[in-house]
């Protein structure tokens, strides 16, 4: 009995690694720390009612974006750590294995678990205020979307310490993939974190759209919305047709392995090219999802800090309606060198360059938003003048790895690591925290420090350079991605080590940059600069027109728009002298709050947990839970309820007493 | 006030100093740069067209970044500034089709050199001399070589004849990776169940580096391997020495090297009939005939024809 139970555990929990042992230790540390807490200052029904039972777009907001920088630390330290091993020849910091599934978690967190998530914190903190809507269109599942994403990552990081974490890549090819190569656990965990997910972020998708479409306020016709919003429908409109060939695709894959099925593997007629054809007709589309917000954002930034009316914004809504369409067609220039013919290849290099038309002409018009306006810059702005530079050679070398018979040199070698993440970190990332210091007041009530913040960015923008503009140069000396090693270990020793060495010490450097935004977090919490105003920046858009931050109705009465950039008419006119129609209240209404998104999305864990280690005892039951689930909302008739007038007058009094 | 001048002078400096140190790395090391420094007519195409676009790439960013460096310092926003202010102005027909349509002539032109390239590159480098087969096999963590032509094997090290063009054809019998020699061209991918096609030739005698590219598992690392081209009568000294003074590949010995392992240099003086045909096959090449052959235009048996 004793001997089964120490053999379960042996294998159950990973072992054999000190850096695991410590993560087991403050795992535990840190859950003791936060039960504690909770239990010590009662805030356990405050968790419960105020957190995770709502259906408030703005606190489903704040969840996305906490979860998203603890997941930023997540993949930001397998980053440190794959650096820390490629910093000198022949290291013998992390074996092989271990090297492996870092680099695997370090892409699947960053794209999956950290980039779609702010995104989507972004989305939620933003887009209603925008629109001049009082919430999205389905306030309960854009809750189940939150839940269901952070079971999914926490399932996904669990793989950590339990079982042992997924080594195949961040893409998982077959047949590396399959069970005859990776017997382990660990491409379940990547199966159903990412599934689980993956439904919540489909659902996103479908709420945005839906959204943008239909709770715009009056008279906001589509050519008048803020190109945010576009952004965020050009974003939508790619998930919804992007994510379910994901979702295909892992369950396929899930088939091969749990029922041994033969989609992928090459016997019996599958075929692991199918899986790579498939899984990047997700995953071309996927960085487009995630860089269009950000081009939405540097529109709302560059417009208002310009002090000046966004330049070509018909060009500008075009050119993301044409991504969103093209992005759908380049997915072949990911293997290129898998021997289409000749014919296949010319056509995906050229619709792949063809993205590179309506980028351009982006960057163009930013440029001359900025010609002929008055230029502050503040922490939004230094981020996105980070992001211009960046983005340009990031694209410029994406172009250059569009030319197919150039690209059989740069495939799979550190020019191509290079390229994305110039494009990943100085466009998504940078767009990311622009805005994030754009919106923090409007949501939290206070400014970020700014000397704090300054030191962030430039230990981020010059970290990047060090980091990677010599890995560009490694990929033209042959070295290619995912090494564990290098230098005589391996039998060649081709002069890669300075560079490697160098590149090490940028990556540090942005770790050093991160710090100071955790610095900076902190600092503003308690010194920041209140935002008493609600239009701290000198806003063109609805958002900036109510408080900071926003009632939990957003606005007391619905804007009339008339224009884009609604709320600067509203200033125009009042400096004018033009009194706005006089206030009328009525009562609102409003979701009412569920615990069911969070139960379900429980019961998903429990299922994808028995199916990782395919125990049906817990997996089935965790099925029958989500049916109850589905079937309890089904049967909820009590949704909704109103907030009264007088409540709304006294809130409004409230805030606007307090507004100078 | 004056703390921001400092800071500017700061980052000044570090620019320069940067640049300074890329710039000496690069002048240094230029011969590392082996992409960069192409042994064949392959690579050469390649490492021309490299060149090209990144020119041509590069003169289109400096340009925006130099613009938008201006662009912020002209209309920045401090009281004295005296430059025009158009809050409302935000369209204009001319400006925008210029910059819709300096990057359609741009994609024009780099749209032209790709296809020549490509097309140029899925036929053999040159047609005067008669190219040889290799086969090529990548295992858990070891690239086996067979020479149809010559009935010898090696592992992890490979000898061509220089100014000879190589049909390389590639498969697995283990996770797909990608067979790369950068001084002699471009990377192609070696798949489980088929048989593909790589030209490459080298020029003149020389070692060269060649491995795997892409992740194929532990050991993945280790995958390197030696390219030595030596002049034909070299070559065919060589091939003779092989063949009298190494052990054969038996199917046993075939089935020990497959297992999951990093490997030596190894020699073969021959190897069982059909080895690379049965390796295609059982791993779902039989599936797969009719695909293979309209992708090959020709069997994968060894043939030599081109």
């Amino acid at each position: 009995m004793w001997e089964n139970i120490k053999d379960f555990a042996s294998t159950f929990f990973v072992t054999g690694d000190p850096l695991i042992y410590g993560a087991d230790v403050s795992i535990a540390l840190t859950s003791i720390a936060i039960v504690f807490v909770l239990t010590y200052f009662k805030k356990w029904t405050w968790l419960w009612r105020e957190w995770i039972t709502t259906v408030d777009h703005k606190r489903i907001g704040i969840m996305y974006l906490i979860a998203s920088l603890l997941m930023l630390f997540r993949g930001g330290v397998d980053a440190l750590l794959m650096r820390t091993q490629l910093a000198l020849p022949n290291m013998k910091f992390l074996q092989a294995d271990h090297y492996n599934a870092v680099f695997t978690t370090h892409g699947t967190i960053m794209i999956l678990f950290m980039a779609m998530p702010m995104m989507f914190a972004l989305f939620n903190l933003v887009v209603p205020l925008q629109l001049g809507a009082r919430d999205v269109a389905y306030p309960f599942l854009n809750s189940l979307s939150f839940w269901l994403f952070l079971m999914g990552a926490m399932l996904f990081n669990l793989s950590f310490v339990i079982g042992g974490s997924p080594d195949a890549g961040w893409l998982s090819y077959p047949p590396l993939s399959e069970l005859s190569h990776s017997p382990g656990v660990g491409e379940n965990f990547y199966i159903w974190g990412i599934q689980i997910s993956g439904i919540g972020s489909l659902a996103t998708g479908i709420n945005f759209l839906v959204t943008i479409l239909k709770m715009r306020a009056p008279g906001m016709k589509m050519m008048k919305m803020p190109l945010f919003s576009w952004s965020v429908l050009s974003s939508s409109i790619i998930i919804i047709f992007a994510f379910p060939i994901l979702t295909v695709t892992l369950a396929l894959l899930f088939l091969d392995r749990f029922l041994g099925a033969h989609f992928f593997t090459m016997d019996l007629g599958g075929n692991p090219m199918m899986y790579v054809n498939l899984i990047w007709m997700w995953g071309h589309p996927e960085v487009y999802i995630v860089v269009l917000p950000a081009f939405g954002i540097f529109s709302e930034v560059v417009a208002t800090f310009s002090k000046k009316k966004i330049f070509g914004y018909n060009s500008m809504v075009f050119s993301m309606m044409l991504i969103s369409i093209v992005s759908f067609f380049t997915w072949a220039h990911h293997f290129f060198t898998m021997g289409a013919s000749a014919n296949v290849n010319v056509f995906f290099a050229i619709s792949t360059m063809v993205i590179g038309i309506p980028t351009g002409v982006k960057i163009f018009n930013w440029l001359f938003t900025m010609f002929r306006g008055r230029i502050t810059i503040t922490q939004p702005m230094l981020w996105t003048l980070g992001f211009i530079p960046c983005f340009a050679v990031g694209g410029a070398t994406g172009v250059m790895l569009a030319v197919a018979p150039a690209d059989y040199q740069y495939h799979n070698s550190y020019f191509l690591i290079a390229h994305f993440h110039q494009v990943l970190i100085g466009g998504v990332v940078f767009g990311y925290l622009a805005g994030i210091y754009y919106w923090w007041p409007k949501v939290f009530g206070f400014k970020l420090n700014d000397r704090l913040g300054k030191w962030a960015f430039w230990l981020w923008n010059i970290g990047f350079y060090v980091c990677f503009m010599p890995q560009y140069a490694l990929g033209f000396m042959g070295m290619t991605r995912r090494l564990y090693t290098y230098g005589s270990d391996t039998g060649w020793d081709l002069g890669w080590a300075p560079l490697n060495l160098i590149s090490t010490v940028g990556a540090f450097l942005m770790g050093l940059g991160f710090i100071f935004q955790v610095w900076q977090i902190s600092y503003s919490i308690r010194k920041g600069e209140r935002d008493l105003t609600g239009d701290p920046w000198g806003g063109r858009t609805l958002e900036w027109s109510i408080p900071s931050p926003a009632p939990m109705y957003n606005f007391a009465v619905e804007p009339q728009v008339t224009t884009d950039d609604a709320w600067w008419k509203v200033k125009e006119d009042r400096a004018k002298g033009i009194k706005p129609a006089p206030v009328k209240y009525e009562p609102i209404h409003m979701p009412k709050n569920s615990a069911i998104p969070f139960v379900m999305s429980v019961c998903w864990f429990i299922a994808g947990f028995g199916f990782v280690f395919d125990w049906m005892w817990m997996a089935i039951p965790g099925l029958i839970g989500v049916a109850i689930c589905l079937l309890a909302r089904s049967f909820s008739y009590d949704t909704d309820y109103y907030i009264p007038v007088d409540e709304i007058e006294r809130t409004e009094a409230a805030l606007r007493g307090r507004t100078v | 006030m004056k703390s921001k001048r400092s800071g500017w002078k700061l980052l000044t400096i570090l620019v320069l100093s940067y640049a300074v140190i890329i710039a000496v790395s690069v002048a240094l090391g230029w011969d590392k740069f082996i992409v960069l420094d192409p042994k064949g007519p392959v690579a050469e195409v390649q490492q021309k067209l490299i060149i090209l676009t990144g020119l041509i790439c590069m003169a289109v960013v400096i340009p925006v970044i130099v613009l938008m460096v201006y662009i912020v310092w002209r209309y920045r926003d401090t009281p004295d500034n005296d430059a025009p202010y158009q809050p409302n102005w935000h369209d204009s027909k001319l400006l925008e089709t210029i910059w819709w349509g300096i990057p359609i002539v741009i994609i024009i032109v780099l749209g032209i050199f790709t296809a020549r390239d490509t097309y140029k590159l899925a036929k053999p480098p040159v047609t005067d001399a008669n190219p040889i087969t290799i086969q090529v096999t990548s295992l858990d963590w070891k690239w086996l070589f067979q020479y149809p032509g010559q009935k010898i094997a090696t592992v992890n090290y490979v000898q061509i004849p220089a100014g000879v063009p190589i049909r390389f054809q590639l498969t697995s019998d283990a996770p797909m990776n990608s067979f790369w020699i950068p001084q002699l061209g471009g990377q192609e991918y070696s798949m489980p169940g088929m048989a593909m096609q790589l030209w490459l030739q080298a020029d003149k005698p020389g070692k060269y580096f060649g491995s795997g590219a892409n992740f194929s598992g532990r050991d993945f690392a280790h995958m390197q391997f030696v390219v030595e081209s030596k002049p034909q009568a070299e070559f065919n000294e060589w091939v003779k020495q092989v063949k009298a003074s190494s052990p054969e590949l038996t199917k046993e010995g075939y089935t020990q090297l497959a297992k999951p392992s990093t490997a030596k240099q190894e020699f073969f003086s021959s190897y069982p009939d059909d080895l690379y045909t049965e390796i295609v096959d059982k791993n779902g090449g039989i599936y797969m005939k009719h695909e293979m052959d309209s992708m090959n235009s020709g069997s994968y048996n060894g043939s030599t024809k081109p």
